[in-house]
């Protein structure tokens, strides 16, 4: 009995670790959607389509070119920002003034060309980077190298996007319109730009996520559909457009995740956290870190 | 004048046109765009008052895997079964849908919030693989021949009449909520909430009516594709793929007219059926880039979707005729 404890505890201390690890993931992904939704105040309801993208860049890249890893990933940064820019640019920029669900539709559209073009383009075959990172072992403990190291890119990444946003003056320029949207382009600021350099960097953000994730994951067309879903909750748990209340959701929800999983199936996990979230939603509609009024 | 008799003789048409023309592959497609037609609708209901719902898939697997879960494992017939799904669902929206309008959860939120809803079925559906077939699909025993108790039917000639029922009345209750107070309430609630509260509308009451009514239909769609097509998989009845499809079709048919739906679902089927002909087993994924860039075109350009956009046309267009409403 006392050993089935013992073995116990290391696996859920173990789930905890690796909820905590897909935390950052989570939370990396959660920020390039809320700086959309902050600025923009839309929804890019393709966001995880674009990384889908991004991994197939990254699998084309490193399989197909032979390019190296960590050559292939900015240009797989690259061009999921510009897939980003282009998205604003052709989908969102033409409907700003409609009513917002329609942005929300249009992007769904967006949703599905991306992942019937990747399904007509490279096929409905699992491919994966047939890189295998070594397993670190510690006290009885097992951690993939993929994670750890997306965890700190992870990290990386988040801390980047704050020092542009507060060292920059596009950055400053952004919250501002973060703020205020209609008094900033009267202050002088070319709204339509900073609306497509923001959605440059919410690509650029999804870039790196599906360098990170291709580690961990096989591509696949719908592979989207395995992570996206988690992330719009995440940001809406945390208050759509509030950074630091996504960035806790995150971290809340790969716990529920990770350790759901550890109890019994990981789609239980799942299961778990989005009636976590419709509870929290009743409780605390405005976001979890909201001020209630 | 012309109106008065369109409506019955397009009805009786309808009724005919299966005793006239009996091609099973034809009957096969109009089966399916009358079922999805009334999904469609259902969803319609609530779509234009701007209750963008990405949760009907999740009514629709309840319906479809209730139905099928109570006939093979407790032998109940779909007749008691459909009754059960449909409550079910009806229940499902209640919870999740009373503290939304309760706590004013509407817009982006409304729609992420339902898309949570969608999730969740899909993936309990999945998770419950050792009753469910989870991705694998599931079949409803079947039973020989024609069989009414347990809805299984050889002659695609009644399931064309069940759909068409099933159809027409679902373009009944979108006549009835459009002739209703209801609908008053609900665009002036879809304008302003605080106003329409003011101005003495019940806006959470009025908001759960709508969505029950829509969730019910769409598990009523639901429990009958899984009855006709005697296979449901999460990917064809439940999830986030089924509630974009929903929101896709009213939208390139007219969410604002009543026949908008049912264009939109012979639109869809029919290129998705013309693809599968013209290109075979290349087709995978053809359909849904086309559909998928046709949404966004048709967002931007024509929000009021196909016919919405002709009628307008046709209104707007020579001598309008002064509008005298008859009394009933």
């Amino acid at each position: 009995m006392e050993s089935f404890l013992e073995i116990f505890d290391i696996y859920l201390l173990e789930a905890v670790v690796n909820g905590i690890l897909l935390g950052g993931l989570l939370a990396l992904l959660a920020l390039g959607l809320n700086l959309i939704f902050g600025v923009i105040d839309v929804t890019w309801i393709c966001y995880a389509e674009l990384v889908m993208i991004g991994m197939y860049g990254m699998y084309f890249l490193v399989q197909y070119y032979g390019v190296s890893y960590f050559l292939a990933a900015p240009v797989a940064i690259v061009l999921v920002a510009i897939l980003g820019a282009a998205l604003h640019y052709l989908v969102i920029a033409p409907l700003l003034s409609g009513p917002p669900i329609n942005q929300l539709l249009a992007t769904g559209g967006v949703l599905f060309v991306l992942q019937s073009f990747a399904t007509v383009a490279f096929g409905i075959d699992f491919r994966n980077l047939g890189i295998r990172l070594p397993v670190l072992a510690f006290a009885d403990m097992h951690f993939s190298y993929s994670r750890l190291l997306a965890f700190g890119a992870a990290l990386i990444g988040m801390v980047v996007v704050y020092l542009f946003m507060t060292r920059t003056y596009t950055g400053t320029a952004i919250r501002a319109i973060a703020q205020d949207r209609q008094i900033m382009a009267l202050m002088g600021v070319d709204t339509k730009k900073i609306y497509l350099i923001t959605s440059a960097v919410g690509g650029a953000l999804a870039g790196l996520a599906a360098c990170l994730l291709v580690l961990q994951y096989d591509v696949h067309p719908f592979v989207g559909l395995s992570f996206g879903p988690i992330t719009f909750l995440i940001c809406v748990l945390g208050g759509l457009g509030n950074f630091v209340g996504g960035f806790v959701a995150a971290f809340v929800f790969a716990e529920i995740i990770s350790l759901g999983g550890l109890f019994s199936d990981l789609e239980w996990g799942y299961v778990l956290a989005f009636g976590f979230f419709i509870i929290m939603m009743f409780i605390r509609p405005g976001g979890l870190l909201a001020r209630r009024s | 004048m012309n109106q008065r008799y369109a409506w019955p003789i397009a009805v009786a048409a309808l009724i005919a046109l299966p005793f006239v023309y009996r091609d099973p592959y034809h009957l096969h497609i109009l089966i399916l765009i009358l079922i999805w037609s009334f999904a469609y609708t259902s969803w319609s209901l609530m779509g234009r008052f701007g209750l963008v719902s990405l949760g009907h898939g999740g009514f629709m697997g309840v319906g479809a895997y209730v139905t099928a879960l109570l006939w093979n494992h407790l032998g109940l017939s779909p007749w008691i079964g459909i009754p059960i799904a449909l409550v079910s669902a009806g229940a499902l929206a209640l919870v999740v849908a009373y503290p939304c309008f309760r706590f004013r959860i509407t817009g982006h939120y409304f729609a992420l919030v339902t898309l949570a809803l969608s999730g969740i079925v899909l993936q309990v559906i999945t998770a419950t693989r050792d009753y469910t077939g989870g991705s694998l699909g599931y079949t409803p025993e079947r039973t020989k021949g024609n069989n009414i108790v347990a809805l299984q039917f050889d002659d695609k000639i009644v399931w064309y009449l069940i759909a068409l029922a099933v159809w027409l009345a679902g373009l009944l209750i979108w006549h009835v909520v459009d002739r209703s107070m209801s609908r008053y309430a609900m665009e002036a609630i879809s304008e302003d909430e605080d106003a329409a509260a003011a101005a003495g509308v019940n806006v959470t009451f009025e908001k759960l009516r709508i969505t029950v009514i829509s969730a019910l239909m769409t598990a009523l769609a639901g429990a009958l594709y899984c009855q006709y097509q005697m296979f449901i998989s999460p990917d064809t009845v439940s999830g986030i793929a089924v509630s974009l499809q929903m929101v896709f079709a009213v939208v390139v048919g007219g969410i604002y007219v009543a026949l908008g739906p049912t264009v939109g679902a012979i639109i869809t089927l029919l290129l998705a059926e013309f693809l599968r002909i013209f290109f075979g087993t290349k087709a995978v994924g053809w359909d849904n880039l086309v559909y998928g860039v046709l949404l966004v075109l048709f967002i931007i350009f024509l929000p009021k979707g196909i016919l919405g956009s002709i009628l307008e046309r046709v209104k707007v267009g020579p001598a309008k005729a002064p509008v005298v409403k008859k009394p009933a």
